[in-house]
């Protein structure tokens, strides 16, 4: 049977399952071949806290939502086109994300009685009439992937585990995709491992296969590769782009990378991609706790190495108090907050913005530090690549942050070759120079950095006050004032290096001006660009630099009438405009979790009443 | 002396080159300055370059100690100066690198950081200046003051059971272990070159007298009439005697300690002390008795166990190195590119 193709210029996709159905490998290897075959993609997986909450419960359920389109994609979408549910909760949970007339393409075997029951259902709600106004697509995923592996010789458990490569199978076709990257993906996955590897590509082929022979669909649909700017592209993931920018930033200044680190949540990736490049002669170090590992990291830029570590809000506030030792010392350091709702352990895997007063000021005294945030999952790296510059040439810790929904998702990337990225110099003291004074600085307020080894170069620093030359210890009233005042200038004073700021997105003057930082880049991007399409005078102004801040912020708010600051908190970045801009700044806050949608922050700028 | 002798003679550091211009800020009469001058005095031979020697502090009276060294220094934060030094000898393994931290500081609120370096083994010297006693906050308990010690936040006694510090390390599986004291500058001495010579982690456990808020905590072991029956020093080799004229031995009975009199037995039916001996050593850390108990062993003084054993930093070099082997020097380029890439427009 011929079927139609069907043109789409964007689709968005959940992926949802049990946490062990592999449903964000699902995802992923979709937005992969998506990404390869030259759409523009936007990824968000949204998985739970628990590695294997009970089987078949709504606590369960793990979802992996995407967006591809041939024309530009800035979020992951804020309803979705097709539903894949392999059981009945994650058809509970995902559903309402369905748009009217949508496709749920569904694993009957995950609708039998036990699991109506455990995601709590009376009825199948697959009989409900209320479902007319979707497509549903029933397959008995389950079967199928067992009838495909009935002469491998598994064990029924391990045939189960490849269901997930047959619903692939079905979108590929679906998606007329071709199948080599998933395969080879396998073949890599798997070394060694022949039987498994055969059986997944078998059970792959036969999802297509399936798709294409029976009658479930009348059209395929067809996404062409979209026009993005000219150049080399790969996919990327947030943590996966930080830990390269941290690398690069190395290489660059000439440094050995250290970093140390506690497993939290969503930082890890952090760490285990960085365990992956000790060629470049990275030292990665899972220390005992969140404290020795920040410890760790002083330790090693005391001795002369790009001192990195990261976690999330509860580890950061444990390092609270080294980190303020670091802005003593002046020295190099950079600390990643990729951050998760809170307070306290909080949502663990959901993303929230809630650390951004944390970020500048969770430390004992005054102790300003350099605060810079990504705005989306490959400006993770620029994003570390500047603040490890920053902290490297202005001798500071500096705070980067990033939050679980860039970290987690995924865009292309035109990434750029070693030549391209800027040179970072170390400020060394030289032995020559000798007698070294420790806290001397240059116009810029950054003192020498003499390390270990360095002949004639001995000094002792430490957290107690410092005289404000020798380092020595002062106990002075007008030298510690001296002392604060020169710290806080000199974090100033890196302004005098930022671009000045720009109009993200929209027109450049007008009536609403909307302020974003961080993870929401995307969707107020989607948003301005969706109001100033239907005649609205808007502009989006993103800020990367949050302390200090480009200079000429405030003469961008004002040339703007209104000016709307949303934020997945309650309510942070709109104090800092409000104070330190005296603007009458409105909030737009959304903290449960998820980001927000388009629809809400076009509705705030029309000033619609909408609940977020 | 040859001309090349001379200079050698005159290039040579005296402890004088490794004192600062600071002044010494401890209580006149505290333990803290005989440590320093035995430290100043040992740096001389420990054959490293004065810029290649670091010390790492955390925070209470000892922890002032970098100030006074004229070495590269830090003086921290209240319990982390050996996961400072950790990062410090995983970053620059060639350096000599010493923390100096008291019984608060690396027993209550660095606990943590102590036992992982030491099952960790980074090749650093550990100093742990024990008084019984927090100081630097004027006189409360601390986690080695014994049961029932009186002080400003236990009025009416402490209620909380002391570590057993070397007990403790010998747990957390250290390397090294050594005890000395405050009093005795020549054992002291001895004892810091032992350490500084063990590859590893070097912990040495130095009771130190606080003559303000703990005066005579360690008295029964210094004082003329009392150290003879209650000290035991360890040498290697030998066994374990003590007492006026050392006229008391250790022996093993039933793999129990007891008091014997060494005139008794010959001195293979002795303890012989044998450092590498974990079990004894175990053992030895065990010999912890409140000296006014009746029957008590003394407590030992000297290197209670060595282990050769490989270094975190070691390991992780190798590691590099490995890495680098086997997947080529890393490439730029080629970790900013990936794996899968695609290209749009004419290039």
């Amino acid at each position: 049977m011929v079927k139609k193709v069907v043109e789409k210029q964007e689709v968005t996709i959940v992926f949802a399952g049990d946490s062990g159905d592999g449903i964000q490998l699902t995802g992923t290897q979709f937005t992969n071949t998506n990404a390869l075959f030259g759409n523009d993609i936007s990824t968000f997986p949204n998985y739970p806290a628990e590695i294997r909450a009970p089987q078949g419960t709504v606590a369960g359920v793990s979802g992996f939502q995407l967006k591809f389109g041939s024309v530009e994609v800035s979020t992951a979408g804020d309803i979705c086109d097709v539903l894949v549910a392999m059981n009945a909760a994650a058809f509970k949970v995902n559903l309402s994300q369905l748009k009217k007339g949508g496709t749920v393409i569904v694993n009957i075997d995950g609708f039998d009685k036990r699991n109506l029951k455990l995601a709590g259902y009376e009825e199948n709600p697959l009989e409900d009439v209320a479902l007319e106004s979707y497509r549903i697509i029933k397959i008995d995923v389950t079967k199928m992937t067992r009838a495909a592996l009935v002469d491998s010789g598994m064990s029924r458990k391990e045939i189960d585990l490849s269901r997930n490569m047959f619903v692939l199978g079905v979108l590929y076709y679906m998606y007329n995709r071709k199948m080599e990257g998933t395969e080879l993906f396998i073949k890599q996955k798997f070394k060694g491992k022949q039987d498994v590897i055969d059986a997944n590509i078998k059970v792959l082929r036969a999802g297509y296969n399936y798709a294409d022979t029976s009658e479930i669909f009348t059209s395929r649909y067809n996404v062409k590769a979209a026009r993005l700017k000219t150049g080399r592209y790969r996919n990327i993931m947030g943590n996966q782009a930080t830990a390269i920018g941290l690398v690069a930033a190395a290489q660059k200044s000439g440094l050995d990378l250290f970093y140390g680190s506690y497993p939290i949540t969503p930082a890890s990736d952090i760490l285990h991609e960085l365990a992956k490049h000790k060629n470049f002669g990275v030292r990665t170090f899972q220390a005992e706790d969140e404290i020795a590992a920040i410890a760790s990291v002083i330790g090693a830029s005391f001795g002369g190495k790009l001192g990195v570590t990261a976690s999330s809000g509860p580890g950061i506030a444990l390092k609270g108090e080294a980190i303020g030792l670091g802005i003593m010392l002046e020295i190099p350091m950079v600390i990643c907050n990729v951050q998760r709702g809170g307070p306290s352990t909080g949502l663990p895997t959901k993303t929230e913005q809630a650390d951004l007063m944390q970020a500048l000021h969770g430390r004992n005294g005054e102790a300003p530090m350099p605060v810079i945030a990504a705005a989306s999952p490959s400006d993770c790296f620029k994003t570390a690549y500047e603040a490890c510059q920053i902290a490297i040439e202005h001798m500071t810790p500096v705070m980067f942050l990033s939050d679980g929904y860039i970290a987690n998702g995924s865009e292309p990337w035109n990434f750029p070759t070693a030549d391209e990225l800027e040179e970072i110099i170390p400020p060394f003291a030289k032995e020559e120079d000798a007698p070294y004074i420790p806290y001397k600085r240059d116009e810029m307020l950054v003192r020498d950095w003499a390390i270990p080894g360095q002949k004639n170069l001995e000094h002792r620093l430490g957290g107690l006050e410092k005289d404000y030359l020798s380092g020595d210890v002062s106990y002075d009233p007008d030298n510690h004032q001296r002392m604060v005042k020169t710290r806080a200038e000199k974090v100033e004073k890196i302004a005098d290096r930022l671009p000045l700021q720009e109009i993200s997105n929209g027109e450049e003057s007008g009536d609403v001006l909307v302020i974003g930082w961080g993870s929401t880049y995307g969707v107020i991007k989607t948003a301005v660009q969706q109001s100033v399409k239907e005649g609205l005078s808007v502009g989006h102004m993103h800020l990367r630099y949050i302390n200090p801040m480009p200079k000429n912020v405030k003469e961008i708010i004002g040339r703007f009438k209104r000016v709307i600051v949303p934020e997945l908190n309650n309510g942070q970045l709109v104090s800092i405009i409000r104070d330190k801009f005296l603007v009458d700044a409105e909030k737009l806050n959304k903290i449960k979790g998820i980001p927000f949608t388009t629809a809400e922050i076009v509705a705030a700028i029309k000033k619609e009443e909408v609940e977020a | 002396m040859s001309l090349e002798n001379e200079a050698l003679e005159k290039t040579k550091l005296t402890p004088k080159d490794f004192a600062t211009d600071q002044d010494v800020r401890w209580c006149p009469g505290c333990g803290d300055y005989s440590i320093l001058k035995q430290v100043q005095s040992i740096m001389p031979e420990i054959d490293k370059a004065k810029e290649d020697i670091v010390f790492i502090s955390g925070i209470g009276c000892s922890s002032r100690f970098p100030y006074y060294m004229n070495t590269y220094g830090m003086h921290s934060i209240h319990g982390r100066a050996t996961a400072i030094a950790s990062g410090l000898k995983i970053s620059r393994p060639e350096l000599s690198v010493w923390v100096i931290t008291g019984d608060g500081d690396s027993l209550s609120i660095g606990g943590n950081h102590l036992i992982h370096t030491l099952r960790r083994n980074f090749d650093m010297n550990i100093l742990l200046f024990n008084n019984e006693i927090y100081g630097l906050t004027k006189g409360q308990y601390s986690p080695t003051s014994p049961e029932g010690k009186v002080t400003k936040s236990t009025p009416i006694g402490s209620i909380d059971s002391p570590f057993n510090p070397l007990k403790l390390c010998m747990g957390a599986n250290a390397s090294f272990i050594a005890r000395t004291i405050d009093r005795d500058p020549k054992h002291q001495r001895e004892v810091l070159i032992r350490a500084n010579e063990h590859v590893g982690t070097s912990m040495v456990e130095i009771y130190q007298n606080c003559n303000v808020f703990n005066d005579g905590a360690f008295e029964v072991f210094t004082d003329k009439n009392m150290k003879e029956e209650e000290t035991l020093y360890l040498e290697h080799g030998k066994p374990l005697l003590f007492g006026k004229e050392n006229n008391k031995a250790i022996r093993l009975l039933d793999c129990r300690p007891v008091i014997v009199d060494t005139a008794d037995f010959t001195t293979e039916e002795l303890w012989i002390h044998d450092e590498t001996d974990r079990f004894k050593a175990q053992m030895l850390t065990n010999f912890f008795d409140n000296p006014a108990v009746e029957g008590r062993l003394p407590r030992p003084f000297g290197v209670f166990y060595v282990e050769d054993r490989y270094r975190y930093e070691e390991a992780l070099e190798a590691q590099v190195q490995y890495a680098i082997e086997k997947g080529g020097k890393g490439d730029l380029n080629e970790l900013l590119s990936g794996h899968n890439v695609w290209t749009v427009g004419d290039e």
